[in-house]
């Protein structure tokens, strides 16, 4: 039977989940935003691993059907988001259970009661096949997929649509509903959900979208399923993916890593550092790493390895968030816009617009006072992104300099404007001949660490014992 | 948190605890004995000298350490941010400067009598000058005697160099302390002093050696600031610090024996997973939880340069009845904060050679200058040359507004974790070899 390891990264702003099968290889990945249950954002994030590792697995069964039939794999594809949209819907209903309550239990008037109940079931009416759509079609592309931020976007668009004077009450609901909707836990049967969305695609493709829609990805396999395929295809498919559902999914050992760590439901000698979580599976993705730079929402790590990926000394910004993931955070929020389009924008700078780096919050009141006095707003994003960077170089000279390649990780990996003024700062400072290694799973180094110790760490016996493991499971 | 329970004491800090009641009482019966009074700093200090004349030091510093361990730091340093002192100044200086202005009240409750004169000597630390500008400007017209120390430069301590500390000695501080105490030194009587230090420091390396031994006995660094009170203050040269140490080396030769770990607050430490080498000062406003995290981890200190600011004996050095007043300048000289990098750097790494130390750790004071200068150079020297894991952590002195505790207890439990990774992964690598 094959072993797997799980690691899982408890993060300021999200948590990760990373499964490895005993050759080191990511078979599994999956993420949450971090939330007031620890247990809860770990627990998800460790299911969505199961789960995707669930359909890993079912493409490397079919390889070799893959090769000679692609549009299997567009079916998996679309079968993976389907499948999130069918735990979403689930999530909805409680969500939804909870709104009524909140709203029974606030409003004691009976007539307010029943206007914001109707109110809350129109909304609900209305942003539900929008998502379900989304989900569908893959139209959520870069936007961020956790549950809290699709439907809260959905829910305050419904709510401004509405008449002012229902703004407070509506919100009010909300902020008291949502944090019990999102710290439940609830057991999905993979099995019966899976059906679910099989069926879910059918409607889909007997109902083609329009063709002139941008949004999907590999038109030509598309077609093909389109084309009235589909149900044969996942009639030959079904069968594996029963397989797969009912496969037996043992994890040998499991590490927990990130800021939360010590309220990981884990055994405390399963436990590990982030720091060295981040350099062990920085250093495994990429062997000749020296030096690694973890940029997180709440702390800034400049860390130096040695040539078996263990740590020999590193520097921590843990006192202030100019430099940290919440910076940008903070800033997205000053400038109403979202996160994600942040580093896009900061792309299109002409030039940096000179930004103290001392503080997060007087950085806002910097942006305010330098859009007063015209600069563009691209301009002072430049600015800001490379303050952060700069930063960042400070605590890299402090840990030692970077020596001949140097590995980028953390969820501020992903944006393009920090690699855009990392890269030429590094450089600036450390020669044009050093490597910079940013990976596409950067976000979930710390998380593949923490499954490259357990995987290791199990050989000394030093962690959990296997029944501690099955207990928690 | 949980309620300490009683710290877990060992009778040589009972002994130690009554030698500074003492003191103290005696500093509070100022008026009535008629004793004098010197304030001056623990680095280079001439405390035989001041003995010689039966006048009684303070050591500001000790003070605000002292304050610092009962919590009475922060509000002191308050007044004197109060006064205008800024942010950035050291905390030692605030904290005593607040005490000063809240009654000068001690440790023990007693009120510490105003000096009678201030006597610099300011090895390794240019804040000390900057200290006593200001407590002459609290205390007008109190005499000053200003004793320079040369910086050890060149990695050494020459002829011209001790000539002229000597000089400034005879010509300088000498006449003060006689004006102040109205008599004149007593030569034979400082060289009967010294006979006493140079017994105590003997001990006090043998005691401070026995942590070559695994497990160690002792913690250098933790427990290691007690064993260096009698000798950096007001005992050296005493049959008192005799006996201490006598005492204290009886008890830590039982527990090498023994085979016994180090005694700490929560109880002796069972097994030793970890041996340090600390460099910088402990932080004081929360000692006892500081240690704590170094004693729930298993890690023991095995040698630490703190404990070598009032005198780096392990290189040789002693008190030498012979040649009082040269060897007076050679200590003031031969202090750590005196020594230059690359000497403290070498310092340093044969400590981690000699002590079998697994890593190296700093912790680095936000408001100490003459500790945090060249840090991060010695750690990264230190990291090359004795390949290592290396950590840094930062705190202050005195100001409990620069503790984090979490913050320090996340960078040490990576820090532990790092050491304990690479003893896993190294005996991996040997057996696959």
């Amino acid at each position: 039977m094959t072993k797997y390891y799980l690691g899982v990264d408890l993060g300021s702003t999200t948590s990760k989940a990373v499964i490895i099968n005993d050759q080191d290889e990511i078979i599994g990945r999956g993420i949450t935003n971090t939330r007031a249950n620890y247990s809860i954002a770990a627990d998800i994030a460790k299911d969505e691993a199961i789960y995707n590792a669930r359909f890993s697995i079912l493409k490397k069964r079919l390889e070799n059907e893959i090769n000679t039939t692609p549009e299997y794999e567009r079916y998996i594809m679309d079968l993976e988001s389907v499948f999130q949209y069918e735990q979403f819907k689930v999530r909805l209903d409680k969500l939804g259970d909870e709104l009524v309550k909140t709203c029974k239990a606030f409003f004691k008037d009976e007539k307010t009661q029943e206007t914001i109940l109707n109110h809350l079931r129109t909304i609900r009416k209305t942003f539900k096949p929008v998502i379900k759509r989304d989900y569908l079609y893959n139209n959520l592309g870069s936007k961020n997929q956790f549950f809290r931020d699709i439907v809260s976007e959905k829910y305050n668009e419904e709510v401004n649509k509405l008449d002012i004077s229902l703004f407070e009450p509506l919100m009010t609901v909300w902020d008291k509903s949502i944090s019990p909707a999102e710290n439940q836990l609830i057991i999905f049967d993979f099995k019966e959900l899976i059906h679910k969305a099989m069926d879910d695609l059918h409607e889909k493709y007997a109902n083609p979208p329009e063709i002139n829609d941008h949004t999907h990805v590999n038109f030509e396999d598309e077609l093909k399923l389109l084309k009235g395929n589909f149900k044969q295809i996942s009639e030959s498919l079904r069968e594996h993916i029963d397989a797969i559902s009912d496969l037996e999914f043992e994890i040998t050992n499991m590490t927990g890593t990130g800021y939360g760590r010590a309220l990981l439901p884990f055994p405390q000698n399963c436990i590990r550092s982030e720091i060295l979580c981040h350099a062990f599976g920085a250093h495994a993705v990429f062997p000749k790493t020296r030096s690694v730079l973890d940029i997180g929402g709440q702390d800034t790590k400049a860390i130096q390895v040695d040539k078996y990926g263990l740590v020999t000394s590193f520097q921590m910004n843990d006192r202030c968030a100019a430099g940290c993931g919440r910076y940008l955070g903070y800033i997205a929020d000053e400038m109403s816009i979202s996160l994600n389009e942040l580093g896009p924008m900061a792309l299109l700078a002409e030039k940096e617009v000179n930004i103290c780096s001392t503080c997060t919050v007087f950085a806002g009141a910097e942006l305010r006072e330098l859009t007063n006095l015209g600069e563009k707003r691209e301009d002072i994003l430049g600015g800001l992104h490379k303050a952060i960077i700069m930063r960042a170089m400070s605590l890299i000279a402090r840990s030692g300099g970077i020596f001949n390649e140097f590995t980028f990780t953390g969820g501020v990996a992903r944006n393009p404007a920090v690699i855009k003024y990392l890269s030429q700062l590094v450089k600036e400072n450390y020669g044009d001949d050093i490597k910079i290694n940013i990976h596409s799973d950067s976000i979930f180094m710390g998380a593949l660490g923490g499954a490259m110790f357990a995987r290791r760490n199990l050989n000394l016996e030093l962690p959990a014992t296997k029944q501690e493991v099955a207990e928690m499971n | 948190m949980a309620n300490p329970r009683e710290a877990i004491k060992e009778d040589s800090m009972i002994l130690q605890k009554e030698m500074l009641a003492n003191l103290f009482k005696e500093l509070g019966n100022t008026k009535e004995t008629g004793k004098k009074v010197v304030y001056t700093f623990v680095p280079g200090n001439l405390t035989e000298l001041i003995l010689s004349f039966d006048m009684l030091p303070v050591y500001p510093e000790i003070n605000a350490l002292q304050s610092g361990m009962r919590k009475k730091s922060a509000a002191y340093i308050r007044e004197a941010e109060k006064l205008g002192f800024s942010e950035d100044v050291c905390t030692y200086v605030k904290c005593d400067i607040g005490m000063m202005l809240n009654g000068n009240i001690g440790p023990t409750g007693e009120s510490i009598p105003p000096p009678d004169l201030l006597l610099l000597s300011y090895t390794g630390c240019f804040t000390f000058m900057k200290w006593f500008e200001n407590l002459e400007r609290l205390y007008p017209g109190v005499p000053i005697a200003m004793l320079h120390t040369p910086y050890q430069e060149d990695g050494q301590i020459t002829s011209d160099q001790v000539e002229y500390m000597v000089k400034q000695l005879k010509e300088e501080v000498i006449p003060k302390m006689e004006m102040v105490a109205g008599k004149k030194l007593d030569m034979q009587r400082l060289s009967n002093m010294m006979s006493k230090s140079a017994e105590a420091e003997d001990l006090l390396v043998k005691i401070l050696e026995t942590a070559k031994n695994k497990p160690s006995p002792i913690d250098a660094y933790f427990a290691g600031v007690y064993y260096i009170g009698p000798i950096f203050t007001a005992f050296r040269g005493t049959d008192e610090a005799v006996n201490y140490y006598k005492e204290l080396y009886k008890e830590v030769e039982q527990r090498l024996k023994l085979g016994l770990g180090p005694i700490t607050p929560e109880g002796e430490l069972k097994e030793e997973k970890f041996r340090l080498v600390v460099e910088g000062p402990p932080n004081w406003t929360n000692f006892r939880e500081f240690w704590k995290i170094f004693y729930d981890m298993g890690a023991v200190i095995v040698a630490s340069s703190y404990t070598k600011v009032g005198g780096v004996y392990d290189l040789g050095f002693r008190h030498n009845p012979n040649e009082p007043l040269e060897s007076l300048a050679k200590y003031c000289m031969g202090c750590y904060t005196n020594m230059n990098l690359p000497q403290r750097v070498n310092f340093l790494a044969d400590y981690i050679k000699d002590y079998q130390a697994d890593g190296f750790l700093i912790n680095s004071i936000k408001s100490c200058n003459s500790f945090s200068a060249g840090q991060l150079m010695m750690m990264r020297e230190i990291e090359k040359r004795m390949e290592v894991p290396v950590g840094f952590i930062e705190s202050d002195l005195v100001d409990p507004r620069y503790f984090s505790y979490a913050n320090i207890k996340n960078r040490l439990e990576s820090y532990f974790q790092m050491l304990e990774q690479r003893k896993i992964i190294m005996t991996q690598e040997a057996e696959t070899a």
